[in-house]
């Protein structure tokens, strides 16, 4: 048996590889297709039932009404901010974590960034819930009930903020640990600032990690709907808008015809960023 | 020396921690030196360096540079320039952007700044390199091109960090010889660390020997190899006979540690007796070790190569040859 195993690396890969290309096939490819085509699918409004019958009828409706788009936009600009925002709190961190703090308390703080993903994204959530709540601690620090953010647009953005800052620390991070310390002084031998060192060694460098961080903060937040229900107030995302047609509505062909949306978005988005070499730092 | 050093370190130490790298270093290097700082990994010399260039603060200590003290000032305001052992050459811009970066940043105008770097690119014979990026160049075209990034500055010191370390012996030997022909064009002041003693020697004006955070001896080449001042200088730069104890008292007649170096002994039939104990064959040379029948062993070193293994053999050498090394109370 070893020996045949040996003679026929082929049928060792194949042993190899069929249960996970079996999952990544089934379960991942083949929801992504049920989704797909089920998006082109209809419910009958009297009874409820799925109509398996292709019609465009869900599409058109997303793209003529204009709360579809208000919707896509409006998701499109949280993930953008909520990106931009990771972005400006990561770059300093990681740099310090990489370039100025000691090899010993460099550790730390890699576990002191991963802690908060062992806790429940519910529970965050509902502690940011807190946190912003009339009357709460950020009303409060800000000078008295009414002076916060509250629920909203703006809650919702520094939440899913909170969230998915470890996504952009971990990868700037990482590329920072590998930017040798010679190149920084070089840059100063050379005559440069530490100010002109960072825009012009530095940055460059770091735009591939940078955008790996960013696909996950742009997806994660494009397609969230828990933090924008708790802390949201009356907004609306994709995801929420996705939910509520799977639950309250019941029309699945139009919530998968929704889904697609975000969908696309990152496909274009990752075609986009892939120029920049981002997909090697994943 | 009467002109103001380029460089002058006086009573400089570093620590990391517990570690003493640099245990008081007083040094003066002239204007225009091909100055070498040799010793073992661990010596201080790279850590000497770093603190020339602003890298490293002191623990204690000056660093002067055209009689300023610059000790505490960041490197991007030190009239130095450095190659690294590693290049570090910026991997996202082509090479000429590399050379330009130090004119740049000083404002230098577009027009002076590309004529300069593509000068100082000549110079080190990398024409028609310009639009590459270093990832696609050798480890012999990254050297020059870090070279031509620090000239291209016209710094008063050029320090270099074991800049052939990475390149294989016959590069070595070239860029050697480039180096120095380099030096002697520009005429400024290079600080070259390194712990190959036959590079420090073939290049340098002077020569600075490191071991344990001081320097043992500075001088020049010739200096260094023939009149070793303390007995790590005598083997660790060159191979030497080091004679000491009754050895010293029977071959030389006097107490006291003696060198003598392999290629000054001659074998033969009269002399001190011994017995070949190892032929050892280089190519140009062959080795041999002999046993002497005083108690000590000896290399010799002759251009032929004899079958003398476990034979009996005479060595001779003249009484100028035979260096006494009087060491100082804190090198020994």
């Amino acid at each position: 048996m070893r020996s045949f195993l040996h003679r026929h690396p082929g049928v060792r890969l194949a042993g190899l590889l069929s249960a996970p290309l079996l999952w990544l096939v089934v379960a991942y490819l083949g929801a992504l297709a049920v989704l797909l085509v089920s998006a082109f699918w209809a419910v009958n409004t009297f009874t409820g039932e799925v109509v398996r019958e292709f019609s465009l009828q869900n599409f058109r409706t997303i793209l003529t009404e204009d709360v579809y788009r208000n919707v896509t936009l409006r998701s499109v600009g949280v993930a953008a901010a909520v990106t931009v925002i990771c972005v400006v709190l990561a770059v300093p961190m990681a740099l310090y974590m990489a370039k100025v703090a000691s090899p010993r308390s460099r550790h730390w703080l890699v576990i002191a960034i991963l802690t908060p993903l062992w806790a429940s994204y519910l529970v965050k959530a509902y502690a940011w819930r807190v946190l912003l709540a009339n009357g709460g601690p950020v009303d409060w620090l800000l000078g008295g009930p009414g002076r916060g953010p509250g629920y909203g647009l703006f809650a919702t953005i520094i939440v899913l903020s909170y969230l998915w800052l470890p996504y952009m620390i971990l990868p700037i991070y990482a590329g920072l640990e590998r930017l040798p310390d010679s190149l920084l002084e070089a840059s100063a031998d050379l005559g440069a600032r530490g100010s002109r060192t960072f825009r012009a060694i530095v940055l460059p460098i770091l735009v591939p990690s940078i955008f790996a961080g960013s696909i996950f903060t742009f997806s994660l937040s494009l397609g969230d709907y828990i933090t924008v229900q708790i802390v949201g107030g009356k907004t609306q995302l994709i995801g929420n808008l996705v939910y509520a047609n799977i639950g309250a509505a019941n029309n699945l062909p139009f919530a998968a015809a929704l889904a697609v949306i975000p969908v696309l978005i990152m496909v274009i988005y990752l075609v986009a960023v892939r120029r920049s070499g981002a997909l090697e730092e994943l | 020396m009467s002109e103001t050093p380029a460089i002058r370190l006086s009573g400089l130490r570093k620590s990391f921690g517990s570690v003493e790298a640099v245990a008081g270093i007083d040094l003066e290097i002239a204007d225009g030196e091909f100055f070498s700082m040799l010793g073992p990994s661990g010596s201080g010399k790279t850590t000497v360096l770093r603190m020339i260039a602003g890298f490293e603060l002191p623990t204690a200590g000056t660093v002067s540079l055209s009689g300023r003290d610059v000790t505490r000032l960041p490197p991007f305001e030190r009239d130095v320039n450095t190659v690294f052992q590693d290049y570090a050459l910026f991997p996202h811009m082509s090479v000429l952007e590399n050379v330009e970066y130090g004119l740049r940043v000083r404002k230098v105008p577009r027009r002076e700044r590309r004529e300069r770097a593509l000068r100082a690119l000549a110079s080190v014979r990398l024409e028609g390199f310009e639009t590459r990026r270093p990832s696609a160049m050798s480890g012999g075209q990254r050297q020059r091109v870090a070279l031509a990034r620090a000239l291209v500055n016209r710094p008063r010191v050029l320090l270099l960090d074991e800049p052939l370390g990475a390149l294989d012996a016959k590069l070595r030997e070239q860029m050697q010889v480039e180096l120095k022909e380099i030096q002697r064009d520009v005429g400024i002041t290079f600080v070259f660390v390194t712990h190959d003693q036959a590079e420090a020697l073939t290049m340098s004006d002077r020569v600075a020997v490191f071991d344990q955070g001081r320097i043992n001896q500075v001088g020049t080449p010739e200096e260094v190899y023939e009149r070793p001042a303390s007995a790590f200088v005598a083997s660790f730069v060159g191979t030497s006979n080091l004679l000491s104890g009754a050895a010293a008292k029977a071959l030389i007649g006097r107490d006291g540690t003696f060198s003598v170096r392999p290629e000054k002994v001659h074998m033969g039939t009269s002399g001190v007796p011994g017995t070949v104990a190892e032929v050892i064959y280089a190519g140009a040379v062959t080795r041999y070790v002999v046993d002497l029948d005083a108690g000590a062993r000896m290399v010799v070193v002759d251009r032929d190569r004899r079958e003398l293994r476990g034979q009996s053999v005479c060595l001779s050498w003249q009484d100028e040859h035979v260096v006494e090394i009087k060491e100082n109370a804190d090198a020994a």
